[in-house]
C-alpha cells in the first residue's frame, strides 16, 4: 500500500512539475520579449490578448502548423533525435531540484516532500544531464548537412568542453562548505535567514557559476552556436516546425533549470530570506529567487554584445579556469584552518 | 573591465523602467511630415467647384502619366475639365502636378493610407478629388 501511495505521489508530482515547467517556458519566452522590448524602449508583444499574454500560445500554434522539413542531405535519424535529446535533458534536470520543503495532505497524515527525486548525488546528476543537453545541439547541427549548422555545433562542442570545466570547479567551493552532493542537504544547511546563504560565503563562485551557466545554456554574450550575424542561426538553421520549437523550449527549460540550480546552491533554495518570513510557503520563495536570476539572464542579454569566438575560448581557459581554481584553494584553506 | 559592464547594466535597467516611445500605429498615428506628399486633392473655388482650368500642364508633366484630362468650355467661355482622371495606383507622388498647376487647383494631400480590394476605386475623378479636400484641412 505504501508503495502504491508513493507511486501515485511521484506521478502526480511529475505531472505538476512538468506542467509548471512547460508553462514557465511558454511565459519565459513572453517575459524575455517583453523585457527586451522595454529595455529597447518599446513595448514588446502586446497585441495578442491583454499585455500580449496569449502570445506564447499563438507562437505554439504557428510552430505546430508550419511545414516539417527534413533536408535531403540530413542524417535523418540523428536529425530527428537531436531536438528530443535537448528537451529531455533540459526537463529531466529538474527532477532533483528541491522546490519546497514538505506539507501534510489535509485530513490525512501523509507527508508530501516537494521534490521529485532526492538522490544523494543530485549535483552530479545535474551536471551529467546538463552536458547531455549539449549533445542535442551538437548532433542537431552536425546531422543537418549544412555548413552553418556544422560550424554552430563545432562551436557548441568547444564551448561546452571549455566552460563545463569552470562550471564544475565553481561549485566545488559549495560542496566543500556543505560536504554533500545531495541538493536537499545543501538547501537545509542554508536555513535560517539570508546570512546563511552560500552566496555570502562563496560570492566569487556565484559569479563564476552565473558566467559559466550563461555559456552552458548558450545565451548572449556566449551564444556562439547560434550567432545570428555570422552563422544565420547556427545549429538550428535547418530545423522547422515543432522540431525548432523543441529546441527553443529546450533552451528556455535549460535556462530555468540552470537558474534553479543557482538558487539551490547559492541563494538558499526555498528558504525564506528572514526567519520571520517562514510562514510563506517555500515554493513562493523558490519562485521569487528563480525570477530574480532569470530576470538577470534576460537583462544582461539586452545589455552585452556577443563575444568573439577566440575571446570566449581565451576567457574560459585563461581567466575563468584559473579563478575558479584559486577560489577552491582559498575555500579549502579557510575550511582547513578553521578545522 | 568590470565597471563598464555594470554601467551598461545600470543603463539598460534605467531604460527598462522608462516609458516606451513606441507610437502604436493603428490606434495612434504619427502626423506626416510638413512637406509630405500624399493623395492629391482639388482646391475649391467660391462656388465649391474645382479651380482647375484644364490647361493640361499636369497631364504633360506627370512622369507616370496617371492624369487624363478632357477639356470643355462653359457658357462664359471658361475652360473646365469635362473629365479629370487621376489613377492613384500609378501615381508616384512626385508632386510635379502641384508644382505645374498655374491656378493652384491640384495640391498634394496628407493621406498616406488607402486600401481597396479592387482597382476601380483608385481611379479618382473630379468629385473624388474635391471630396479628398476634407481630409486635408
Amino acid at each position: 500500500m505504501q508503495v502504491l501511495y508513493l507511486l501515485i505521489e511521484t506521478i502526480v508530482k511529475c505531472g505538476v512539475v512538468f506542467a509548471c515547467l512547460m508553462l514557465s517556458v511558454a511565459y519565459l519566452t513572453w517575459l524575455e520579449r517583453k523585457v527586451l522590448g522595454h529595455i529597447q524602449i518599446r513595448f514588446g508583444p502586446n497585441r495578442c490578448g491583454p499585455f500580449g499574454l496569449l502570445q506564447p500560445f499563438s507562437d505554439g500554434i504557428k510552430a505546430f502548423f508550419k511545414e516539417d522539413l527534413v533536408p535531403g542531405r540530413a542524417d535523418k535519424p540523428v536529425f530527428v533525435l537531436a531536438p528530443m535529446i535537448s528537451i529531455i535533458a533540459a526537463i529531466s534536470m529538474f527532477a532533483v531540484i528541491p522546490f519546497g520543503d514538505r506539507f501534510t495532505l489535509p485530513w490525512t497524515d501523509y507527508v508530501v516532500k516537494l521534490r521529485i527525486a532526492d538522490i544523494d548525488i543530485g549535483l552530479l546528476y545535474v551536471f551529467g544531464v546538463a552536458s547531455l543537453g549539449e549533445f542535442g545541439i551538437v548532433l542537431g547541427g552536425w546531422s543537418s548537412g549544412n555548413k552553418y549548422g556544422l560550424t554552430g555545433s563545432l562551436r557548441a562542442a568547444a564551448q561546452m568542453i571549455s566552460y563545463e570545466v569552470a562550471l564544475g570547479l565553481s561549485i566545488v567551493g559549495v560542496i566543500i562548505l556543505s560536504q554533500s552532493l545531495r541538493l536537499t542537504e545543501i538547501v537545509a544547511l542554508q536555513a535560517g535567514g539570508f546570512w546563511n546563504w552560500n552566496i555570502l560565503y562563496q560570492p566569487a563562485a556565484f559569479v563564476f557559476f552565473i558566467i559559466c551557466a550563461l555559456a552552458e545554456i548558450n545565451r548572449t554574450p556566449f551564444d556562439m552556436p547560434e550567432s545570428e550575424s555570422e552563422l544565420a542561426c547556427g545549429f538550428n538553421i535547418e530545423y522547422s516546425s515543432m522540431k525548432f520549437a523543441l529546441f527553443f523550449m529546450a533552451e528556455y527549460a535549460h535556462m530555468i533549470t540552470v537558474a534553479a540550480v543557482a538558487v539551490t546552491l547559492f541563494l538558499g533554495g526555498w528558504q525564506a530570506p528572514l526567519p520571520q518570513l517562514d510562514f510563506i510557503p517555500g515554493v513562493f520563495w523558490f519562485g521569487a529567487k528563480l525570477f530574480v536570476i532569470i530576470f538577470f539572464f534576460i537583462w544582461q542579454r539586452g545589455t552585452f554584445p556577443r563575444l568573439r569566438y577566440d575571446q570566449i575560448m581565451k576567457f574560459g581557459w585563461k581567466v575563468l579556469f584559473e579563478l575558479t581554481l584559486v577560489n577552491i584553494f582559498i575555500t579549502a584553506l579557510i575550511v582547513l584552518l578553521k578545522g | 573591465m568590470i565597471i563598464p559592464l555594470l554601467k551598461g547594466l545600470a543603463f539598460t535597467l534605467g531604460r527598462f523602467f522608462s516609458r516606451p516611445i513606441t507610437i502604436q500605429y493603428p490606434e495612434v498615428k504619427a502626423p506626416p511630415a510638413e512637406r509630405w506628399r500624399g493623395i492629391q486633392y482639388f482646391e475649391k473655388d467660391e462656388q465649391g467647384k474645382t479651380k482647375c482650368v484644364a490647361c493640361g500642364l499636369c497631364m504633360a508633366v506627370c512622369p507616370s502619366q496617371c492624369i487624363y484630362i478632357e477639356t470643355a468650355e462653359d457658357e462664359e467661355g471658361r475652360r473646365y475639365p469635362l473629365v479629370y482622371e487621376l489613377d492613384a495606383t500609378r501615381c508616384i507622388f512626385c508632386g510635379f502636378c502641384e508644382e505645374a498647376c498655374p491656378v493652384n487647383a491640384i495640391l498634394m494631400g496628407k493621406t498616406y493610407e488607402w486600401v481597396e480590394r479592387a482597382r476601380a476605386p483608385f481611379l479618382m475623378n473630379t468629385e473624388k478629388l474635391l471630396e479628398e479636400k476634407k481630409y486635408n484641412p
